[in-house]
């Protein structure tokens, strides 16, 4: 649930109603009074009930939230039973970590199933606006272990380019995985590396250094 | 499978009312074919065709998992 109109006594008594029904606090909400509300006389003649609208804002735990329940669904669509996890990591990174059998599935080859699914639900997360949370889907320790692979790769074709000379170009891979070979090679002297090819296709090149 | 795409699909547009997934079944391959307004089709897409893109591969690795063969089109 996105908002809630409430009309209770008061202002006071509709905000605490309102926020209760959207389970959340009010740093996470915008609210709008709609209607002030009047005690009247001897509280009852002419009196008026107050409105007011409850709106959250588009914060990182709503998109935690969101998150979270994009995915339980998504799994139960796709008929592959997992737990989850989702943690707030800082102000921009959402991560949630994936658990059960045969989820190798889940990532495919070199991860492009992961990421798709990741990117689908960054895209989903995102769409209220606010600032930008990046969500990180990770399978029992998948992205980790991934990314130690790449720079073991990195550093074995590093010291290849400055022993031959000769430039050498890795596979394609996704933003992510180029900006780890290009930090793992940054203070390796005798070489350099950038990128060429528009994605899906850009790839990191390592060339020695003139 | 169908709900699968159905609800991929309605999760990125804003006018949920009117996607539409179809299924045609030509003997070896399912195809699902997906109809949103005219005004989502940006959002089904996406930048590069990115989001499209990553409905097939979701949807394929689903397929996978229950041994058939599917293929993704979004119609105009």
């Amino acid at each position: 649930m996105k908002s809630v109109e409430i009309i209770a006594r008061s202002v006071e008594d509709a905000i605490e109603e309102g926020l209760a029904k959207l389970e959340t606090t009010k740093d996470e909400v915008d609210v709008s009074v709609l209607e002030e509300g009047t005690k009247g006389i001897f509280g009852f003649l002419g009196s008026k009930q107050a409105k007011v609208r409850i709106e959250r804002r588009p914060t990182i735990n709503w998109k935690c939230i969101i998150s979270k329940n994009y995915i339980v669904e998504l799994l139960d669509k796709m008929d592959i039973p997992a737990t989850l996890t989702v943690n707030v990591q800082d102000e921009e990174n959402i991560l949630m970590d994936l658990k059960g059998d045969n989820l190798g599935l889940l990532i495919g080859r070199r991860g492009q199933t992961l990421d798709a699914l990741q990117y689908l639900v960054s895209t989903v997360a995102n769409r209220e606006g606010g600032e930008w949370a990046r969500v990180i889907v990770d399978i029992e320790g998948y992205r980790a272990r991934r990314e130690e692979t790449l720079k073991a790769l990195a550093r074995r074709l590093g010291s290849k380019v400055r022993g031959t000379g000769r430039r050498v170009a890795l596979d394609p891979m996704t933003a992510l995985e180029r900006r780890i070979v290009h930090s793992e090679l940054q203070d390796i002297q005798g070489i350099e590396t950038h990128s060429e090819g528009r994605d899906p296709f850009r790839r990191v090149i390592i060339l020695p250094k003139k | 499978m169908k709900q699968l795409v159905e609800f991929i699909a309605k999760s990125l547009v804003d006018n949920t009312d009117v996607v539409s997934v179809t299924e045609v079944d030509s003997g070896h391959e399912v195809v699902y074919q997906i109809r949103v307004a005219d005004e989502d089709m940006g959002r089904i897409i996406g930048k590069q065709g990115r989001i499209a893109k990553a409905i097939r591969t979701v949807t394929k690795a689903a397929a996978t998992k229950k041994g058939v063969k599917v293929q993704v089109e979004i119609l105009e």
